[in-house]
């Protein structure tokens, strides 16, 4: 078998469901689509790091405040495990870094929206690591093998995000009018940022076609996010919450629910750089790896005078 | 901007028991020894995976190559008597 895959072409490698390596053969454009795709979804799990630790010093009692110390060091460990997954095609880091700097390469847009009160925290977890984690399970037999790999270890972890999001709506929802007043709002406006996070519609998403035909992707945006609204509108409904879409719709022939229209141009929006926080994400990137810089400085020389005295 | 580092590549291997094999995790970036390990344990062992964890600078792994795969395994192929299946018992041999 192994003498097999030596010789064999990469796209059979691909309809066989081999795993494409680093050192394999591969297309330019497999490999720049890649860089694209990993790259971003480091710098996501790194950027969603803030509108959470904005919430650390204000977590209502110490079980809280541990639960999202320990979540949110997980999203730093994700986004340290893709951008090695990215490394192995050739990029460095720093160059990774200095491209979300000049804003040639992006993060998930759901990351520009403020966590405005302590149910934000919920229905992040809830919604958006809930909306994450349907994409990242389709991922993890993505044809590149550092890249599913990184998802097996990640999906492993994220469960536990999305519980415990859902476990602070459920005790909102259960406590004063005021605190399910507070969790309504916190899903009216993540519902739609949520929907979005799945990407423009199969008919006008301009990357799909090629990332089919090489298995990075496997499953499409709109499948995708009707897995995602399948499976929360029960989850919603056993805790009272309303899913703030009027023409939300089951659809017995389907066994799916049928949502209302998704605003796009906001999504333009937000994505050019006009969402309440893109600005403050990036200059709060910016200025803790330049403030980081002289560590960064002093273990190198600390490496450098260590191989002198040996 | 000066030129940044962001320091050197380790490969992390974990044993998730003491008595069983390192098995690659994946990599981190460090300056040194000491610092490769304290973050490979925060980056692959914040649920209780390991008990014990090796470092190697990456640079030091010497990989064989996709390219001689053919040729570096082909002794190991047509030799199937090293395993038990190829050995005809007598009927009624127990245990062996």
């Amino acid at each position: 078998m192994d003498v097999l895959i030596a010789g064999t072409s990469f796209q059979d490698k691909i309809d066989h469901d081999i795993n494409i390596e680093p050192k394999d053969v591969m297309p330019d454009e497999y490999r720049t689509h890649l860089i694209r795709q990993i790259s971003q979804h480091a710098h996501s799990e790194v950027i969603g790091m803030q509108p959470e630790g904005n919430w650390i010093t204000r977590a209502p009692s110490l079980r809280a405040k541990q639960i999202l110390l320990a979540k949110i060091q997980d999203e730093g460990g994700h986004g340290l495990y893709l951008y090695s997954a990215a490394e192995t095609l050739g990029i460095s880091r720093d160059e990774m870094i200095r491209q979300l700097h000049e804003g040639k390469a992006r993060y998930s847009n759901i990351f520009n929206y403020p966590a405005l009160t302590w149910a934000d925290i919920g229905a992040i977890g809830w919604l958006v690591d809930g909306a994450a984690i349907v994409n990242q399970v389709s991922l993890q037999k993505t044809s590149y093998g550092p890249y599913a790999r990184a998802m097996v270890r990640i999906c492993k972890e994220e469960s536990f995000h999305q519980r415990q999001g859902y476990e602070i709506m459920a005790h909102m929802m259960d406590g004063t009018a005021d605190q399910k007043q507070m969790a309504q709002d916190a899903v009216n406006r993540w519902w739609w940022p949520a929907l979005m996070m799945f990407g423009p519609h199969d008919s006008d998403s301009p990357h799909s076609g090629a990332a089919f035909r090489w298995k990075i992707k496997n499953k499409s945006n709109d499948e995708l996010r009707r897995k995602f609204i399948d499976k929360t509108v029960p989850q919603a409904e056993v805790i009272g919450l309303r899913i703030p879409d009027p023409d939300l719709k089951w659809n017995e022939m389907k066994q799916s629910y049928d949502h209302g229209k998704i605003n796009w141009e906001e999504f333009r929006q937000v994505i050019n750089g006009n969402g309440p926080c893109n600005r403050q994400r990036m200059q709060h990137h910016v200025k803790y790896h330049e403030e980081g810089r002289w560590v960064r400085e002093a273990a190198e020389a600390y490496k450098n005078r260590l191989k002198q005295s040996n | 901007m000066s030129k940044d580092t962001q320091l050197d590549l380790w490969e992390v291997f974990i044993q998730a028991k003491v008595g069983g094999n390192h098995v690659h995790a994946g990599s981190v970036h460090a300056s040194d020894g000491k610092m490769a390990l304290q973050n490979a344990r925060d980056i692959y062992t914040r649920r209780n995976e390991g008990s014990s964890i090796w470092v190697v600078p990456s640079d030091c792994i010497v990989a064989s190559t996709l390219s001689d795969t053919e040729m570096f395994f082909d002794p190991s192929a047509d030799k199937i008597y090293r395993h038990p299946t190829f050995y005809v018992l007598p009927e009624g041999a127990k245990q062996i």
